[in-house]
């Protein structure tokens, strides 16, 4: 290259440089000065990207409305959304620039406990509340630290399991159920939880069985389950696996009640799956059909007005990252003000002093204790079941 | 009936892996190489043919053909630019760009196909037959049929054609069929080309049975190529006869044992049978000369 060029060309380069760098110092004072940065760590690409693209929904829903209200210590709220891509480094780097560069005051957390469980240790160090809204493992708020900064509007996989059970108990008089589970730590998880769960109903079981994600054929296993005796089928399995299953029973002519954790909510079930899809309910913990709550139906109406390629009920499927999100970001907001100030420390024990909070999933009556940092309790959760595109509850 | 059910499970998914890994034989004997994408083969088959079928509603045999053909395409290109360049050089480097390409095909699917499985509906596997007490698809019974068929197909075409004459010269010595004016680099083309049709057409019988999606090829693959080498990757219907036994051993261990003996007891099978007949169960010694 001629020397010339390459003088211009450093030239305009030192210019650049120089004019970002003006930009990003403008630019930063203002911005710390007017809002209240809020993080999503999410998986915004993938398969579950469907589900990152809920929790934006619910989020920023729930802060539009806060910020019509005023805001909260007279600042705006602003959401910056990370994508995780389901994978925990990944998700733990972008909780970091999150907290040390962008300095969010309180950050959320989405689909997978794996992530989760990852940015658990990094929330507890560094003292900025992380508050889940659909991952369900259970250790992520119970997460064993002395000092902890985690909460979750969501389901909690050993009181999922509990609900399995009951459901199972008074609905089927269930006397040997049998698990057909992932092969997998989410499947591990709600082994351990349904093993305990049944125990302290004094309910033995016909047998355990695996799958992997890729099974074709999940008819050895069943039959398996059949012959053992088993009057009640419980399910964990993500929407793709969970679809097999039901194949596979269609196949072997075996009508046995299916209860499943909320995995068939995920994706297209009644496509994968077929006609029988209609028989597996699962547990969700929010429904916008069939609910009472005038909260649903005027929350639906601002969704569509907000995203307008949302047209019918079945464009929200599921519900739940929305509904999830939605609560736990107006609870956010409100610890915010009860803190009067974006100290982590602060906030966290504002969640504390919430004393009631009218939301879309329920009326939230101190919905965080020091023991109990979860927000929706075993009763919260609904049985569901897909009726073409659509989740609908069950009546009964 | 657990045994019925098992069989049948066992032959329909045995055959598959027979299809996808007598791919890999073929490729094997024409030109000592083998296509790592053989996986994503199935996929493309698959989501070729959900596209054709389902999104575009041709008809399933027009919607077959179609995806067949450029999978066998998707061949062809992966033997020009992924093989041919490392082995006309002697390297070995062709192992890891068809494994590269396989990922990379995943990911543009991935991309242009979407991120969630879709289903394949197909009127073969809506309602079960009876037999002997075992319900089964009637589609679980056209895969053995389709694969047993393809494999006899392939062992008479490659005696009684031109063709087929011509790939055999090639597999028994490369530089005299070069010599009588076979065209080598053609049959080397040719095999790749069938083998990822094969794959193809195992992702298209497989697909109503499962769901279709971009990493849906991964694990048959890895399967196959077991197969393939448990039997013996010379033998073509020693290939045939392994995937049956692989996919019989795979149901009936899960049906007798559990679901969490599956993969340890099949492959220390597989790990066993190569140890006592190092050459697969129906290959023979690669003899060397010196």
């Amino acid at each position: 290259m001629p020397r010339e060029a390459q003088s211009v060309l450093s030239y305009h380069r030192v210019v650049l440089a120089g004019m970002t760098a003006l930009a990003v110092s403008a630019a930063l004072p203002v911005s710390a000065q007017e809002t209240v940065k809020l993080g999503l760590v999410a998986a915004m690409s993938g398969q579950s990207a469907k589900s990152g693209e809920a929790i934006v929904r619910g989020l920023s829903l729930a802060i539009d409305e806060v910020n019509a209200k005023g805001g909260v210590l007279g600042k705006k709220l602003e959401l910056l959304v990370r994508d995780d891509e389901s994978n925990p480094a990944k998700g733990v780097v972008a909780a970091r620039e999150l907290v040390q560069r962008e300095k969010v005051a309180a950050f959320f957390g989405g689909l997978d406990t794996p992530v989760s469980l990852a940015i658990v240790p990094f929330t507890n160090q560094s003292k900025v509340p992380f508050m889940g809204v659909w991952a369900a493992g259970t250790a992520i708020t119970q997460n064993g630290a002395a000092d902890n900064y985690v909460f979750r509007v969501s389901a909690v996989d050993d009181l999922v399991d509990v609900a399995l059970v009951d459901y199972a108990a008074k609905k089927y008089a269930a006397k040997k159920p049998g698990m057909i589970l992932i092969n997998n730590p989410w499947g591990e998880s709600n082994e351990k939880g349904l093993k305990a769960a049944l125990e302290a109903k004094k309910i033995g079981y016909a047998g355990i069985e695996k799958f992997e994600t890729n099974d074709v054929d999940v008819v050895p296993q069943l039959t398996r389950l059949k012959q053992a005796g088993t009057d009640v089928l419980f399910l964990v399995a993500n929407v793709a696996p969970s679809s097999q299953v039901v194949k596979s029973l269609d196949r072997m002519g075996w009508n046995v009640p299916i209860v499943s954790h909320w995995g068939p909510a995920g994706g297209r079930f009644t496509e994968l799956a077929g006609p029988s899809a209609a028989k597996v309910q699962f547990i969700q913990t929010f429904s916008f059909s069939g609910n009472p709550n005038p909260k649903a139906a005027q929350i639906f109406a601002a969704l569509k007005n907000k995203y307008p390629e949302i047209k019918s009920l079945a464009d929200v499927t599921p519900a739940v990252g929305i509904a999830n999100a939605y609560d736990a970001a107006h609870l956010v907001a409100l610890a915010i003000a009860k803190a009067g100030s974006t100290d982590g420390t602060k906030i966290r024990d504002a969640f504390y002093a919430i004393d009631k909070y009218d939301g879309l999933i329920k009326t939230y009556s101190k919905p965080f204790t020091v023991k109990n940092h979860d927000a929706l309790t075993a009763e919260d959760y609904i049985f569901t079941y897909f009726k073409g595109d659509e989740i609908l509850p069950l009546t009964n | 009936m657990l045994l019925i059910s098992a069989i049948a499970s066992g032959l329909a998914l045995g055959s598959m892996y027979g299809l996808i890994a007598l791919g890999y034989h073929v490729t094997y004997v024409v030109s000592n190489t083998v296509n790592f994408a053989q996986g994503s083969s199935v996929m493309l088959g698959a989501v070729l043919g959900y596209t054709f079928a389902v999104r575009l509603g041709w008809p399933v045999p027009v919607a077959a053909a179609m995806a067949l053909a450029l999978c066998a395409g998707f061949g062809l290109v992966i033997e020009r630019i992924l093989v041919r360049p490392f082995a006309e050089r002697d390297s070995n480097a062709w192992l890891m760009a068809t494994v590269a390409g396989g990922i990379v095909l995943d990911n543009v699917v991935l991309f242009t196909f979407g991120k969630e499985p879709r289903g394949f509906p197909s009127l073969l596997a809506q309602k079960p037959i009876q037999i002997f007490g075992a319900g089964i698809f009637p589609l679980q019974l056209v895969i053995p049929a389709v694969g047993l068929s393809i494999a006899l197909a392939l062992h008479v075409a490659l005696r009684r054609t031109r063709q087929g004459k011509a790939l055999l010269a090639v597999v028994q010595n490369r530089d005299a069929a070069r010599l009588m004016g076979i065209n080598v680099r053609r049959a080397i083309a040719f095999s790749f080309a069938l083998s990822t049709a094969l794959a193809g057409l195992a992702g298209i019988l497989i697909a109503p049975l499962f769901s279709v999606h971009s990493d849906m090829g991964t694990l048959f693959g890895i399967k196959a190529f077991a197969v393939a080498i448990l039997g013996g990757i010379t033998s073509a219907s020693g290939v045939i006869l392994a995937g049956l036994i692989y996919g019989l051993t795979e149901a009936l261990v899960t049906a007798f044992f559990g679901s969490v003996y599956t993969q340890i007891v099949v492959f220390t099978v597989v790990i066993l049978a190569l140890a006592a007949l190092p050459n697969g169960l129906f290959g023979r010694a690669a003899v060397s000369k010196v």
